[in-house]
């Protein structure tokens, strides 16, 4: 369970996200949609305890995210820039996150073999595809088993096979009971991945409600997620005189 | 479902420490930067072993010349501990598992420390033995159990540690490779030239004269322009550098988004 409250972030002048609140909760996939620069990112930056919000907070089955007695254990995440060093093996890169959480060496053969990287994982991982380096970064996400997860765009550069492997393994995490947060820019992955939607434009929230409420106020969910981003425009363009009056 | 609820206690520094031997132990540069270092020298000691001609010079100084200069390396490697984690991303696969961040400098400058201490040492004694084993005929050759002499090879290991540290710190601090680097070589090198031609009365404190004339010497650097700082009063400045370099590190660190 991740209860997100308020929460805040500003770049110098730039608001990147606004006063966000929801909830992601288990046994379910919630996707997490929003246009490029909508705030997505930075959310789940802020999540993990990467980013330090403005305001507001975000918890963790309960707690802040730098109280977790074992991070790996608790949240598994996937960000979308690389999060490993390009001169370092695949597998000593999981074994050096491993040692971090005092999980056995055992499970990084586990998350290797888990998400098909076995035979290369010896290999630099600077020379990794990037499809290899998103198969990497999930395995890193596994490998503490924990039950709340977070992807940024999991299936960026994977293949259609890989595309559909990711979507099984979701589905498959979150029917084990965890709590799974998946954002992507495809709108038809989501539609078939998730259960829950949450919509955010500019940092704000759009629209919290299950995937088949949001498709069935147009004819698809891509056309519904066309309908909120480009209310939120609107909204916006209003903003200045109706909060003064507020 | 999740391993949580039945795993007791939560990580400790020991944790932090494996991950981040792990981390040092996995990288190739780590080990051909020490490689040379050591190699180098041993080369310098040798080097100016051979072409010794004044008996009454601190030989042991010179035969521990090539730590000086290996100080370089063991800085930038330092720097590369640090800025390598921020320009490939893994700072933030780091930050998230072990969100405790001054835990995370802690267990980095204790698992570099150590291993760049054990090169120091290893490099002091092997450079120590070659460079005197190279000295002329006619000119006797120092040995550890004269006054000054352990010390000098002791300590010389202890500043190459000690430097490898500030550059840990300024890693922490300035983030970026290229800019790391270029303080560190400004305040170690450059620097220095710079100072000894404007104020000699700074001269002592700066850390390649450390190193190369406080902690490195047998005997007192008879120079009568520069009183340098005595080889211990050299270690507890030099050392006072890395642990500001490393506490500003730490502070910045917990305080900047990753």
């Amino acid at each position: 369970m991740i209860e997100v409250r308020g929460l805040s972030k500003r770049y110098g002048s730039t608001v990147a996200v606004d006063g966000l609140s929801f909830d992601v909760r288990p046994g379910i996939v919630t996707g997490f949609l929003g246009p490029n620069g909508a705030g997505k990112s930075t959310t789940m930056r802020m999540v993990l305890g990467l980013d330090v919000p403005d305001a507001g907070e975000a918890r963790i089955g309960g707690r802040r995210y730098r109280d977790l007695r074992w991070p790996l254990r608790e949240v598994g995440a996937l960000l979308e820039a690389r999060t490993f060093h390009p001169g370092r093996s695949g597998r000593d890169h999981l074994r050096a996150l491993a040692a971090s959480n005092g999980l056995p060496r055992s499970r990084v053969e586990e998350v290797l073999g888990l998400v098909g990287l076995t035979e290369v994982a010896g290999r630099r991982a600077g020379r990794f595809s990037l499809g290899m380096g998103q198969r990497l970064g999930i395995a890193a996400a596994l490998l503490g088993d924990p039950g709340v997860l977070l992807l940024d765009e999991p299936v960026n550069g994977l293949d259609p096979a890989g595309i559909r492997w990711v979507r099984d393994l979701l589905r498959s995490l979150a029917a084990q009971g965890r709590a799974v947060l998946v954002s992507s820019h495809l709108i038809g992955e989501i539609a078939r991945t998730a259960d829950h939607v949450v919509v955010i434009g500019r940092g704000r929230l759009l629209a919290d409600t299950s995937v088949a409420e949001l498709s069935a106020r147009s004819p698809s969910l891509e056309e519904a997620f066309f309908e909120l981003t480009d209310d939120s425009a609107e909204y916006r363009g209003t903003l200045g005189s109706e909060g003064r009056t507020s | 479902m999740t391993t949580t609820a039945a795993t007791p206690g939560r990580y400790r520094f020991s944790h932090v420490a494996r991950m981040e031997w792990a981390k040092l132990r996995s990288l190739r540069s780590t080990w051909w930067v020490l490689a040379v270092t050591v190699a180098g020298a041993i080369g310098i000691a040798v080097a100016v072993g051979v072409n010794t001609e004044d008996a009454a010079a601190d030989l042991t100084n010179n035969a521990l010349a090539g730590i000086s200069l290996g100080l370089l390396l063991v800085g930038v490697l330092g720097v590369l501990a640090m800025t390598g984690e921020f320009s490939s991303g893994m700072i933030r696969a780091t930050l998230a598992a072990i969100p405790n961040r001054p835990l995370v400098l802690a267990a980095k400058a204790a698992v570099f420390g150590t291993v760049a201490l054990a090169v120091g040492e290893a490099a002091g004694f092997i450079a120590f033995f070659a460079g005197t084993a190279a000295l002329p005929d006619g000119i006797p050759a120092p040995a550890l159990g004269q006054p000054g002499v352990l010390r000098a090879v002791v300590l010389g290991g202890a500043g190459f540690c000690l430097v490898g540290l500030i550059g840990l710190g300024l890693g922490a601090i300035v983030r970026h490779t290229p800019a790391a680097i270029a303080v560190l070589v400004g305040g170690v090198y450059v620097l220095a030239q710079f100072v000894a031609v404007a104020t000699q009365a700074l001269m002592p404190y700066l850390p390649i004269a450390i190193v190369a004339n406080s902690l490195t010497v047998a005997q007192p650097m008879a120079d009568d322009q520069v009183r340098f700082l005595s080889p211990w009063a050299g270690l507890g400045v030099l050392g006072l550098y890395a642990a500001v370099t490393l506490g500003v590190g730490a502070w910045l660190l917990a305080r900047r988004d990753a």
